[in-house]
Order: structure tokens, then C-alpha cells, then sequence
């Protein structure tokens, strides 16, 4: 069944004889996470053999927990979509519709637990690429604080906004996974103490009697009607729970999307200078100075989002554009997270739908890059302000998914954890 | 005719410096490899996933080379900001692990210093704008195919077949220093460079014997002399008017006043010519002494700088208070002249390295200062000196050489002999004092032994004996020859002198 739905880029499994609570549990690890001695592509050709001498620190996690790694998920190149179609190794379908795509970056992680290729998964979010493939594909899916978990040995992309996040069936499943990955580590200077003993799963008890839920305007307003109406629905049932729910207003979040692509475009274009085509990527016999020869290798070896976004993120650094383009988005994201600063004094946690769209036909988003960086309004918020969000299934619309997003405040893991549990209920 | 006027005019140099310093960490800057070259070092062997740069691996500041920053900043009287950060400097080059190196850009971990420094005779002082810290990058080698070693196949690189890039040396924590152009002359870059390195070595962060440990970038425009103030500043306006050159290339304090004398003069000669200055970027060829231009279009490079978000601001505030630094050069001097009654040329000499002003001071401690700083400021300096080596060439045996003045003060060798024969057998044959002393039989003879001879020299000359009773001045000199020969030398001529007379006056 995986090799119709491409799951995976690498198939192979690392068995660990450690004895923890993950013992028994099978994982597949997004394939821009370092295993040591297995490829690790990140989706793209440049990386196409590409052996890690180390494991990311999160692998090492899984291991010291006992868990059973099946494989390496297809994801975007470089985790520079949200469709998983701009993979060098071709699209992942969708477990739930195989004509619809499974979302992205991390697609191959969510339609691998979506379709019982593993019992759970790793992904990584710098815009929503987890909680987005969650939401398409049925599955929950967790976008950590930033400095939560570990980075070390995640390619990146966008190094101040991503984190490594779980996916599970469950909600219960995912916070245990969370728990074996979180904490501090002496090899990312970014991590906090925060996370280091952690119980998120034993805060997946339903209870949201008293809990106050904020629900942003501007994260439903444009949505999907049937979007809305399933997560409309939801909401009535945790306030059936005994949560209470109140509109509230984030100002700045119609600024995000742009903020977020400038932001992310500019790091990445930094972070994937090193493939240069001399030590990755296709080499030599190209004629010219070294320049030509990086260009050439370069202009080989990425996919067309990527070189997009390089070029974009070059722009948005250089001389006579930096106060324009990239200051100003560091300016707009200063104001989200001082906006979500401002809500999280009013209510314990914020709820939108994950995507406001469903999960859109294979090759229907590919034509208007545009069009698709606008279904990432809800998610990117969140990794602007650095805070943690899960998506969790909200119900089906059309025989579809729907995901429904909630969010924290920074190391709020336990409320969003607590609050997603019960619309599990 | 204006420009026969300008031609005529009076030139001044006026030069600012970039000065890299390799700093003396245990480990690199962003990772725990160590930054101590093996002697059968091989390429790319000194390495981890942080300093090859591989995808997803991050660096960790590494504290220790924050610290020795911060020393540097307090000796050169800087200000140290409350947080400092990185940032990414963004440029393509193959010894470049990921290419961008992490420097400082809008917080360095020091700004507005200064460093005085004396050249001939006279007391200069240069402005520090400021000193951040960055990684090394690593090293690359372009060859040629062929049999033969590497390094005869090394050449340049457009004679190459293929470059080979070791990183070895990436992330080794560098110290980039920058100064104001305040220099006048070559000879003054010269002697801040010495008084510089004088100063990181007395901070215990610094090799000038590492390879590469001190790379020189120097500016050098010619402004008319009639611009310069009193005062010996120049306004910013007549400063930006000059068209400058960047000299690179450069490794050493001779190199620098040579790369610069050079260039100084090639200037004036383009203006005494009526011709202008390209403003470029010129490579110092050691070898040639001369200056060649880089033949790129000079265009102002754009780095693309922003934040390093995998290192969070390191809040230093408090550092330069908690942090202790020794005794700086020219306190010591002043405290030597003082505390030891030296004179300034001994105090200089003495504290010219810390290692040999420590090593004076243990020496001092124990015997008259005086006779320390003649035995190691004269004789010990004077023949390390001729011999092209310096103190840290015998650190291990300092205590053979204390030794030798200790049988010097003791007496139990002449100070000739401890001088011409002992020492120089020490520093060439790297014998312990005592052995050199049996070997060559140089013990101070004792009396018994000098009584017996004098008596023999008496005995065997009869004619000497008789002249000396005559009053002839001469006899007594033979008969002190007489002595000395019989004792091999090993008895004090003085004393020799004394027994004969009171022997003959009998
Ligand atoms: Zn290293």
C-alpha cells in the first residue's frame, strides 16, 4: 500500500534493543532529519546520496526510547511546499483520498500513521508542515514551542521558526511521543530546561470544564464553509464540556503570511547555500570559476520552489531591499507574537481551523504559488510568535478531514494537549 | 595646472588596520574540536559535524573564547556592551564550511578602545573602533597533478588542475581588530603590531608561533600634508576624498611595514606622475615585497548580514568586571624599574615577553636583582638572540638556567667561565649547568689547589722571583699566568694575585 501512496523516499528499518516507553512503537522520521548511516534526502535531488555520519538528537530520543524507525518520509523539498508535491522522489497521496494530496511539508509522516505504515510519526513545522498533513490527513499533529525540542541534526530551512513535532492517531499517543523528544540539549543552544520531564500525556484527560477558548475572527473568517461548519461544531461540543468560548481579535495576523515567507525565504536562502555541488549534489566538469560551477550545480540540483524561494530570500536580504522586505517582516513579527501575548491574557488557549480549505487534488495547487502560501493564514502565526499548537481531526466534511488548531502559550504544551483530548471525546 | 600644483604638494599616509587574531581556546568556537594542530596533523581529521558545516548540525558558543574577548577588551580599554550576538556574514567561497561564517555585525563584544604603543622613542596612541569575534574558515590549497609532494605541486590557482580544501582550521575562534586610520607611517603599524602581540601574549590568549595566528588587512590612502590638524587628526571629508587600497595578504609585523612602505611609495609616485589612485583591493606578494592588484572590480560587497537565530544574545554585562587580566606590559616595566631599581633598557628587556619577565622574577626573588637582570636580560636574551631563538625554545629547562646563576652567585664558577663556556654549551648542546661544569673542569679550584701552584710558580721561577724583588712590574703578571695555567683556569686571577705577593713579600 506504501509504495502506491509514496510514503516513503527510504524504506529501511533501525531496530533499537532499548527498553522505554516506546518499545514496541514504530516511527518514520521525516526525511530532513539526520540518520546516522541512512540517507536522508530532505526530498531533494542535491541530497539525493546523502549519508548522515550522526543522528539528530531526536533520533537518538527514539532509540534511547526503544522505538522500532521504519523509514524516512516524503516530504517538500526542503519542506518548501505544503502538498508534498514538490518532492525530488514525486508526490505522497492521501491515505484518506489518493487523489487528494496529503498536505506538507510533512506528508509522508501524516499519511504514513493515516495509513498504519507506523504507528507514529516525526515531522517538522516552519509554517504549519505538521499540523497541515495532520489536518489533511486525519491524523494529530504537534507544533512544539520553539526551543522545545531539539533542532540538532534537522536540515534547515527556516532556523528560527521550526520545530520537530509528533504525529499520532491519538492525541494521548502524540504528547508521549513529544515527551521521549522534548527537553534541553547541550547541542542547540535554543533549547530551554523547559520539556526536560515532561508528562504531556497524562494531560490528555478531556477535562476542559472552565477552560476559556479564544477564537481569532481573522482565522475563520476566510475559510471554507464546510471547513467552518465542522469546526464550528467542535467547538459547540468542548462548550458542552464545559469550556467557554470568546471571540477574540489578532490585529496583525493579516500580515503573517507575508512576514512568515520573507522571513523563511531569507534564512533559507542562507541555510542551503552549503549545497554548492562540492560536497553535495552533482560535482565537477563543469567549466567556469568556482561561481559558475556552484551556479550550475545549484540550478541541477534544487527543484523549482526551491530556487524560488532562494532567489526571493536573496532579494529580500540584500543591500537597498533589507529595511524594506526583511526588517519590516521582523518588525510584523514582533507585533504577532505581542498580539498573541495580549489574547493569552484573556483566554487559555486560541482554536481555528488547522487549513482553511480541504485537502485540495493532486496537481490543483501547483500553478499559483501564491494562491497556496495564502492556505498557510492559520499556521504561521503560530511559529512567528514561537508558541505551540496541535491540530486535531474535528470531524469529516465531504468524506474529508477537517483539522482544528489550537494554540498555547509558549510551553502551554499541557493546555493544548488537555484541550485537544477533548475534542477527541 | 592645478594638477602641477597637487603633484607638488605634500603627502601624508594615513592607514587603518584590520588585524585577525587567532585566539587560544581548547576548543573551536562553535564546537568542542580541538584547536591544537597534531604534529603529523592529517587534512580534515580535526573535524565534526559542526565545523564541516553539515546539514542540520548547529554551533554552541563555546564561552572560553568569549572570555578571552573580553580580555582583550579590557586591555585595550573597550567598551563591553551588555549582550552580545551573531550574526551570519553571507558569501560563497569553498573554504567556507556552509557558506556564511557567523561573525558580530551590529554588537561586537567590544568597541572604542585604544592601545598605546612607543615608536622611536616617542609615544603613540591608536582608537580601536572595535574588535568582534567570528570563526576561522578553513584552508584551501590549489594543485596541480603530477608526482611530487603536495606542496611542490601547490600553486596559484589559475595554474591549478583541482583546489583541496582541509577544515582543520574552520571555527578556530578568531578576534577581528579593527583600528582607526590613525597610523602616519608603516614603521608606526610595525610597532602597534608588536606592542599588540606583546599584550594578547601577556594575556595568555594568544600563539604568535601558530601558523596563520596573526593576519594582517591594511587601508592605506595619501591625504596632502596641509590637511592634517595640529592636533594630527584629518576630517572625515579630506578622509573620504582619498582614494584608498586595501592591502591583503598580509602575515607579519616586517611584512606589514614592507607591504606598506611599498605601497606608500607607489602611491606617490601615481601622484608625482599627475596620475590617480585606483581605490582596489591589492594582494602583498611576501616574496617580491610589492603589492599587486586583485584585478576585481572594486564594487561594494553586499554580505546579506542577519541575525544568527541558533545563537541566542549572550548577556555579558558584568564580564569585564568578573574577569581578571595580568599585569599588562608597560605596568610591569614601571613596577620593574621601581620594585628591582632597574634601568628602562633592562625593565624593557625584561618584560618584553611575559614569560621572560616571569622568569626574571623567580630568579630576582631568590638572588640580587641586579645580577638576575644582567644574567637574563644580557646574557641569556643576548645569546637566545644570536642564536635566532627565544625563551619559549627552552621553557621546559628554565630551571637549568637558574640554576647557572645560582652558581654564579654562589661562586662556585667564574663569571667568565659561566658566561663563555656554560651557557653557550647549555643553548648548544642543551647540557644541565653541572654537567657542562664537570665535563669541562670549570669548578672553582680551591685553595689547597691555588696554595700548591703558588708555590710551584714560585719554585720553578727564579728568574720572575728576583725581577719581582727588583721592582719589575712584569714578573708578577708571568707569575699570575704561571697560576692560572697550572689551575686551568679555574682559580680567580684577583686571589692568585694576593697569595703571590704575600708569598714573595714574606
Ligand atoms: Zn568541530
Amino acid at each position: 500500500m506504501s509504495a502506491d501512496l509514496n510514503i516513503f523516499v527510504t524504506e529501511e528499518t533501525l531496530d533499537s534493543d532499548a527498553d522505554g516507553p516506546l518499545s514496541g512503537k514504530t516511527v518514520a522520521v521525516k526525511d530532513n532529519i539526520s540518520t546516522e548511516g541512512l540517507r536522508t534526502t530532505c526530498g531533494s535531488a542535491m541530497l539525493d546520496d546523502y549519508v548522515p555520519p550522526y543522528d539528530a538528537t531526536v533520533v537518538e530520543r527514539l532509540k534511547n526510547a526503544g522505538a522500532t524507525i521504519v523509514g524516512k518520509a516524503n516530504m517538500d523539498e526542503f519542506g518548501m511546499g505544503s502538498t508534498t508535491e514538490t518532492s525530488a522522489f514525486g508526490a505522497t497521496k492521501n491515505p484518506v483520498d489518493p487523489e487528494r494530496v496529503p498536505g506538507g511539508s510533512s506528508g509522508g509522516s501524516a499519511a504514513a500513521v493515516a495509513a498504519g505504515e507506523a504507528d507514529l510519526a516525526l515531522g517538522t513545522d516552519t509554517g504549519g508542515s505538521v499540523r497541515n498533513p495532520a489536518a489533511f490527513c486525519g491524523v494529530v499533529g504537534i507544533k512544539p514551542t520553539y526551543g522545545l525540542v531539539s533542532r540538532y541534526g534537522l536540515v534547515a530551512y527556516a532556523n528560527s521558526l521550526e520545530q520537530i513535532g509528533p504525529f499520532a492517531p491519538t492525541v494521548e499517543e502524540a504528547a508521549e511521543l513529544l515527551d521521549v523528544i522534548a527537553g534541553p540539549d547541550a547541542n542547540d543552544a535554543t533549547t530551554h530546561d523547559e520539556g526536560a520531564d515532561s508528562d504531556y500525556a497524562s494531560a490528555a484527560d478531556g477535562d476542559v470544564d472552565g477552560l476559556t477558548i479564544g477564537v481569532p475572527t481573522e482565522l475563520v473568517e476566510g475559510a471554507d464553509d464546510r471547513v467552518v461548519e465542522t469546526f464550528e461544531a467542535a467547538l459547540s461540543d468542548l462548550e458542552a464540556q464545559g469550556a467557554e468560548t470568546t471571540e477574540v481579535s489578532l490585529e496583525s495576523v493579516g500580515h503573517a503570511v507575508q512576514a512568515y515567507y520573507v522571513i523563511a525565504m531569507s534564512e533559507a536562502s542562507s541555510n542551503l547555500a552549503r549545497f554548492d555541488g562540492v560536497r553535495y549534489g552533482k560535482s565537477g566538469g563543469y567549466d567556469g570559476n568556482w561561481n559558475e560551477s556552484f551556479a550550475r550545480a545549484r540550478e541541477e540540483g534544487f527543484g523549482a520552489e526551491v530556487k524560488r524561494r532562494v532567489l526571493l530570500g536573496t532579494y529580500a536580504l540584500s543591500a537597498g531591499y533589507h529595511d524594506k522586505y526583511y526588517k519590516k517582516a521582523q518588525d510584523a513579527r514582533a507585533w504577532v507574537a505581542q498580539d498573541f501575548d495580549a489574547a493569552f491574557e484573556e483566554v487559555d488557549v486560541l482554536a481555528s481551523p488547522t487549513m482553511p480549505v480541504l485537502p485540495p487534488k493532486l496537481g490543483e495547487s501547483l500553478d499559483d504559488p501564491l494562491q497556496l502560501y495564502l492556505t498557510d493564514a492559520n499556521t504561521v502565526p503560530v511559529n512567528l510568535a514561537n508558541l505551540p499548537a496541535i491540530s486535531v481531526p474535528a470531524g469529516e466534511a465531504e468524506g474529508l478531514p477537517v483539522g482544528l488548531q489550537l494554540i498555547g502559550p509558549k510551553f502551554g504544551e499541557e493546555t493544548i494537549v488537555r484541550a485537544a483530548s477533548a475534542v477527541e471525546n | 595646472m592645478t594638477a602641477q600644483a597637487l603633484e607638488q604638494r605634500d603627502f601624508a599616509v594615513v592607514i587603518g588596520l584590520e588585524v585577525h587574531v587567532q585566539l587560544e581556546t581548547a576548543t573551536k568556537i562553535f564546537c568542542g574540536c580541538s584547536t591544537d594542530a597534531a604534529d603529523d596533523e592529517q587534512p580534515n581529521t580535526r573535524t565534526c559535524p559542526t565545523c564541516l558545516g553539515l546539514p542540520g548540525a548547529l554551533p554552541v558558543l563555546n564561552e572560553g573564547a568569549v572570555e578571552a574577548a573580553v580580555k582583550v577588551g579590557k586591555a585595550l580599554d573597550a567598551d563591553i556592551p551588555e549582550q552580545t550576538r551573531f550574526h551570519r556574514k553571507n558569501y560563497y567561497y569553498p573554504d567556507l564550511p556552509k557558506n556564511f561564517q557567523i561573525t558580530q555585525y551590529d554588537a561586537p563584544i567590544c568597541q572604542d578602545g585604544t592601545l598605546e604603543f612607543s615608536v622611536e622613542g616617542e609615544t603613540r596612541e591608536v582608537d580601536i573602533r572595535r574588535a568582534h569575534l567570528e570563526e576561522d574558515p578553513g584552508s584551501i590549497k590549489h594543485v596541480r597533478d603530477g608526482t611530487g609532494n603536495l606542496d611542490s605541486r601547490t600553486v596559484a590557482i589559475d595554474r591549478a588542475d583541482y583546489t583541496l580544501v582541509d577544515y582543520n582550521r574552520a571555527g578556530t575562534p578568531l578576534m577581528e581588530i579593527v583600528t582607526q586610520p590613525d597610523f602616519r607611517s608603516p614603521s608606526e603599524v610595525r610597532s602597534f603590531l608588536n606592542k599588540l602581540e606583546e599584550v594578547l601574549e601577556y594575556l595568555g590568549i594568544f600563539d604568535s608561533t601558530r601558523d596563520g595566528s596573526l593576519r594582517i588587512d591594511a587601508n592605506l590612502s595619501l591625504v596632502p600634508a596641509d590637511e592634517i590638524r595640529d592636533d594630527g587628526s584629518i576630517s572625515e571629508e579630506v578622509l573620504e576624498a582619498a582614494n584608498r587600497t586595501e592591502v591583503k595578504n598580509i602575515s607579519s609585523h616586517k611584512g606589514a611595514e614592507k607591504a606598506l612602505t611599498y605601497e606608500a611609495s607607489r602611491q606617490r609616485n601615481l601622484v608625482q606622475r599627475g596620475k590617480t589612485v585606483e581605490q582596489e583591493t591589492r594582494h602583498f606578494n611576501e616574496a617580491h615585497g610589492s603589492t599587486v592588484s586583485m584585478r576585481t572590480k572594486e564594487e561594494e560587497k553586499d554580505y546579506r548580514y542577519f541575525r544568527e537565530a541558533d545563537l541566542p544574545p549572550l548577556q555579558v554585562a558584568g564580564w569585564k568586571e568578573t574577569i581578571d587580566i595580568p599585569e599588562l606590559p608597560d605596568a610591569r616595566r614601571e613596577r620593574f624599574r621601581e620594585e628591582y631599581g632597574l634601568d628602562a633598557e633592562s625593565a624593557s628587556k625584561l618584560t618584553s615577553t611575559k614569560e621572560v619577565a616571569d622568569f626574571y622574577e623567580q630568579v630576582a626573588e631568590t638572588f640580587d636583582p641586579d645580577l638576575a637582570a644582567t644574567w637574563v636580560a644580557d646574557n641569556l636574551l643576548g645569546e637566545l638572540n644570536y642564536r635566532d631563538m627565544a625563551i619559549e625554545d627552552i621553557d621546559g629547562r628554565l630551571d637549568e638556567f637558574a640554576r647557572l646563576v645560582e652558581l654564579v652567585a654562589e661562586d662556585e664558577i667564574t663569571t667568565k667561565n659561566a658566561e663563555e663556556v656554560v651557557l653557550r654549551r647549555m643553548l648548544d648542546d642543551e647540557m644541565a649547568p653541572d654537567d657542562v661544569i664537570d665535563e669541562e673542569g670549570l669548578g672553582k679550584a680551591d685553595d689547597d689547589a691555588v696554595g700548591t701552584a703558588v708555590e710551584e710558580a714560585i719554585e720553578e721561577n727564579p728568574d720572575a722571583v728576583e725581577d719581582y724583588h727588583s721592582g719589575e712590574g712584569g714578573a708578577l703578571n708571568f707569575l699570575v699566568g704561571q697560576v692560572m695555567q697550572k689551575t686551568g683556569g679555574s682559580a680567580d686571577p684577583g686571589s692568585v694575585n694576593g697569595m703571590l705577593r704575600e708569598k714573595l713579600d714574606e
